[in-house]
């Protein structure tokens, strides 16, 4: 069976940018993908290329193994991340103008559950919070019944319950047998929903495989962090890695026994000791040098 | 093409129509206030054409026949006499064009003046050395006469002032909220779906079709009611003209909306199309008299086409026969502007 979606050798350009320079993954069915990179990365750029929302100068995009045909734009579902909607409709009514464009829509009641728009159904677009109007777009992308699901930073700018909220909406989707395709910033948005991220920079994907296989390939062990004041005393002699980061240190360690053993030898005080596992911040910090939000 | 898309598409706009109050009751208002404007200032009052000035004389308008002056210029019609207390203050009028000729009441021999840049002076002075004139003295001629209902100025400008109301809403109702769409993405989340340009196109028009004849209907009746129009013709032959006439200015606000992104530039464009439009296409006056590559430039609009139109068979009386070729221009001009509309089109 041949994977949902393929891109090989995908390249955009604008005057003076390669906003997407030879970029190539595959994409099995039923798993949520996701692009992760800092802004400018050119994750929008790339899901706008295969949504067929803009031309690609150079590549090819296979859908089940075929060129993208009529029916690719009934079969995908699209949240934008900056879009507007036909003014001074209520989000039921935004709804149906949606479902009316397709096939074989979605149930409506079914949406309105899913997502969670109950409360506010019968309001004005143009009148509902940031975490419902979330909702309220991830819903028009589920008006359909996509087989292959596009989300665009879905919870940029929404506050953590917000977020929270929407990913298990997403989670929910996901179990449902839809595959995802995802842009993020977040590393802790693709560490909760994707099955295997491609790590963008420039246009360029740098790293891509399931989010603890990155890990474990591009971190070693633990980050142990502690009050600077703390290992004063010992500083110059650990053996350890140590670097200064305002008032804290950080020490890199591969193995956090030996690590712990060395410190408490120095009589170093570990009552404000904190222990962070490798993420997918880390994978990017040491891929590139920058932070993702940089 | 699918009906249902397009019929999906055609209720949307509607509702942002009809749902956005202050534009909504604008489009029922402006041309209401512009009519009844027109009707106060022209509405039942006799036609004047010149203005006499006559001293001394109580201050105001005069009743002719309480005048001393010649009998004949007393008896001419469309003209209103206009009191002054001296001379001095009936030549101050004169010299500024408010009255075209003043005259010093008394007997014979009479005196007047007019002033040396005034046309409408010039005219008047012919009909005053006119009427003095002794009966034998007028020359042979034969007269004919064209029997004709009087048509006010009103019943002239209505059609006109609807017209007009029409191109604005048609022009920026499909070209000015195409681009807006445009510009805010709206067209993007629309073209990621099945939906066609030519649907979305043609619903986007039929919309403002529906929206136009609705506010002709409305405001049509409504004016009407106030100030009883005389309607020589058919109403509903009148109304395809209007018809027709809306096709073809939606179809060049497809036109308009067919690349752009800016709205400034857009709302430039629009402007640049309509004020020639509207003032070349006799709106608000006639065109007679004008140069000939004025009158011929006028043709390719469609507001002259849908004017002509209407005022054959308003004012003329004229049946659909009698307005065939401005029918089968609007028609051909909504065919062009539909195609190049269409061909032109872009989502982004």
């Amino acid at each position: 069976m041949p994977p949902i979606l393929e891109v090989r050798h995908l390249r955009k350009r604008y005057a003076g940018l390669m906003a997407v320079d030879d970029v190539s993954f595959s994409i099995p069915a039923g798993i949520c993908f996701g692009l992760l990179g800092p802004n400018g990365a050119g994750k929008t750029t790339t899901l706008e290329v295969i949504e067929g929302i803009i031309q690609p100068t150079a590549g090819e995009i296979l859908y089940k193994g075929r060129s993208r045909n009529s029916r690719f734009k009934d079969e995908i579902g699209i949240q934008f991340q900056h879009t507007a909607l036909l003014a001074m409709l209520t989000v039921e009514e935004a709804l149906n103008v949606f479902r009316a464009l397709y096939q074989a829509p979605e149930n409506l009641e079914y949406l309105v559950d899913q997502c969670q728009l109950g409360e506010f159904r019968h309001r004005r677009h143009e009148n509902i919070s940031g975490g419902q109007r979330q909702r309220f777009l991830l819903a028009l992308a589920l008006v359909n019944r996509p087989q292959l699901l596009f989300l665009d930073e879905p919870s940029t700018g929404l506050d953590p319950q917000a977020r929270h909220n929407l990913w298990n909406i997403v989670k929910t989707i996901r179990a449902a047998g839809k595959t995802i395709i995802l842009t993020t910033h977040y590393m802790e948005e693709a560490q909760q929903l994707c099955d295997t991220v491609a790590i963008m920079d420039h246009g360029r994907i740098i790293a891509q495989g399931a989010p603890e296989e990155l890990i474990r390939t591009h971190c070693e062990g633990v980050t142990v962090v502690l009050p600077r004041g703390s290992i004063d005393h010992a500083q110059g002699a650990l053996g350890l890695p140590v670097s200064v980061d305002g008032d804290t240190v950080r020490i890199q360690s591969a193995n956090i026994d030996d690590c712990l053993r060395e410190l408490m030898a120095w009589k170093v005080d570990l009552s404000e000791m904190t222990v962070q596992s490798p993420n997918l911040e880390h994978v990017f910090l040491n891929l590139t040098g920058r932070q993702l939000r940089e | 093409m699918h009906i249902k898309r397009i019929w999906v598409m055609f209720k949307a706009r509607n509702f942002e129509f009809f749902r956005d109050k202050a534009s909504f009751g604008w489009n029922f208002l402006f041309p209401f206030l512009l009519v009844a404007g027109f009707g106060i200032l022209f509405g039942g009052r006799e036609y004047v054409e010149y203005k006499i000035g006559v001293f001394p004389a109580p201050t105001g308008a005069l009743t002719a026949a309480d005048l001393e002056i010649p009998e004949g210029l007393r008896n001419t019609r469309f003209v209103q006499f206009v009191g002054f207390a001296s001379r001095d203050e009936a030549l101050i009028k004169l010299r500024h064009h408010k009255i075209d000729f003043v005259i010093q009441a008394g007997p014979a021999p009479h005196q007047y003046w007019i002033s040396d840049s005034s046309h409408k002076g010039y005219l008047v002075e012919k009909i005053f050395q006119a009427s003095l004139m002794p009966p034998q003295m007028q020359p042979a001629a034969r007269k004919g006469q064209v029997p004709s209902a009087p048509i006010r100025y009103i019943d002239w400008l209505f059609p006109g002032i609807l017209a007009m109301n029409m191109m604005f809403s048609a022009l920026w109702g499909v070209g000015y909220v195409v681009v807006r769409y445009r510009k805010n993405g709206t067209l993007r989340r629309l073209k990621a779906t099945p939906l066609t340009a030519l649907e979305y196109l043609t619903a986007q028009m039929l919309s403002r079709l529906f929206l136009l004849m609705f506010t002709l209907a409305v405001v049509w009746f409504g004016c009407d009611l106030i100030f009883e129009f005389n309607v020589a013709g058919s109403l509903a032959d009148i109304f395809l003209m209007f018809f027709l006439g809306s096709l073809s200015l939606a179809a060049l606000g497809l036109v308009l909306a067919a690349r752009g992104v800016s709205e400034e530039f857009t709302t430039g464009t629009l402007n640049f199309i309509s004020w020639p439009m509207m003032f070349l296409s006799e709106v608000w006056f006639s065109l007679e008299g004008a140069p000939q590559w004025v009158k011929q430039m006028s043709q390719i609009f469609p507001l002259t086409q849908l004017l002509q139109g209407v005022r054959k068979i308003t004012n003329d009386g004229a049946t659909l026969a009698g307005v065939l070729p401005e029918i089968g221009l609007l028609v051909a001009m909504t065919i062009f502007f539909l195609a190049a509309g269409a061909y032109l089109f872009s989502w982004d």
